[in-house]
């Protein structure tokens, strides 16, 4: 008696588990392109608003995906979410461990890093950008997006405060 | 020689890490970061509990992120395998998610009783505009190093568009530009 958007639910993760290259920062507009344009679960706001929950939890990024999971089917949609997304990777991770251990210094895994190290970039800054697409619908938004890029770059202020003041400055109508 | 060396080395304190300290280990790295825990991960690991020297760290992250799924997922497989089999990555990995699963499934539980108040909407339609300039800021600090090579800024590029701009899937982005990419980086190896 398994409720049939909890098995689509599923199905959706245990994809994107092996296409997560790069981890789950990178995937976001894939994520997107799933939740909001295929299955129709959210709306770009919804999906803006988990990110940013997402954020100001403690833990590691791939917790926007048990938010997601929870929009769409409750605790366990975020409980069965999570599964799905680390699932296939970690069994995969577990079985070439080992293989990458005795291979250190083989030629075609150095190239295999240079290769896939601007993929990942390209990946994030486009979750960077399809975020900010989302998120963003007026100037005083663009200007909290490009502050904190700024100040995250520049300086060692803590994200929690670019966070806690931009929340301040959205509750009193100023966004 | 050396990867023999260190792998005595590290065998050497294997015997002594048990899976409740895997798992309360990792339990500790899962609530001390937001969004990403990986810096608190490497602090742990090599510098406080010395399970693993900051070469060997370095080597388990770099399969971390070259293979599919959250990088730090695949790094408490990792280290919980070398430890402890299966049962040692199952209890990393638990310890690294349960807390930060509990505490946001919470969060989104209170968020669900509060989202139709404004002050709250608007509360998180401004945070998730920081948000961006988090995961902008991540991204640009990844690209310094591949800065100054162009095939590596091409191939960014190219990611770039087609994700971001044309919206294309993932899958078959990553089909066409990863043999490509892997294709330069070998012709021009060494």
């Amino acid at each position: 008696m398994i409720p049939p958007v909890l098995w689509e639910l599923a199905s959706q993760f245990l994809v994107l588990s092996f296409l997560s290259i790069g981890g789950a920062n990178a995937v976001i507009p894939e994520i997107h392109l799933r939740v909001v344009d295929t299955e129709h679960w959210m709306t770009d706001a919804d999906f803006a608003q988990l990110f940013a929950l997402s954020q100001a939890a403690p833990g590691p990024n791939v917790l926007i995906v048990s938010l997601v999971g929870w929009k769409v089917a409750g605790i366990v949609g975020g409980v069965v979410a999570m599964l799905a997304m680390s699932g296939p990777s970690s069994i995969l991770t577990y079985g070439v461990a080992h293989a990458w251990e005795r291979f250190r210094d083989a030629p075609w895994r150095i190239a295999i890093q240079r290769a896939l190290a601007p993929v990942t970039v390209g990946l994030i800054l486009a979750s960077g950008y399809v975020l900010t697409r989302t998120a963003d619908h007026s100037w005083a938004a663009y200007i909290i997006t490009g502050v904190t890029l700024v100040l995250t770059l520049r300086t060692t202020v803590h994200p929690l405060w670019l966070l806690a003041v931009a929340a301040v400055l959205g509750a009193f109508g100023l966004v | 020689m050396i990867a023999a060396m260190s792998d005595s080395a590290a065998s050497d304190s294997v015997a002594r890490l048990s899976l409740s300290a895997l798992f309360f280990g990792f339990l500790k790295v899962g609530l001390s970061g937001f969004g990403g825990v990986m810096p608190f991960a490497r602090r742990m690991i090599v510098e406080q509990r010395r399970w693993l020297t900051e070469a060997e760290f370095l080597d388990v992250l770099s399969l971390s992120q070259f293979l599919p799924g959250p990088n730090i997922v695949n790094v408490s497989v990792i280290i919980g395998r070398r430890f402890q089999g299966v049962a040692g990555s199952i209890a990393a990995t638990g310890g690294l998610m349960l807390m930060p699963l509990v505490i946001v499934l919470a969060l989104a539980t209170i968020y669900g009783q509060v989202a139709q108040i404004d002050a709250v909407r608007n509360a998180l339609n401004a945070m998730s505009a920081a948000a961006s300039g988090l995961i902008l800021s991540t991204a640009l600090k990844l690209a310094r190093p591949i800065g100054s090579v162009a095939w590596q800024i091409g191939v960014c590029a190219a990611v770039f568009v087609a994700i971001a701009l044309l919206r294309a899937p993932l899958l078959w982005v990553l089909i066409v530009i990863c043999p490509v990419s892997f294709a330069i980086a070998w012709r021009i190896r060494g």
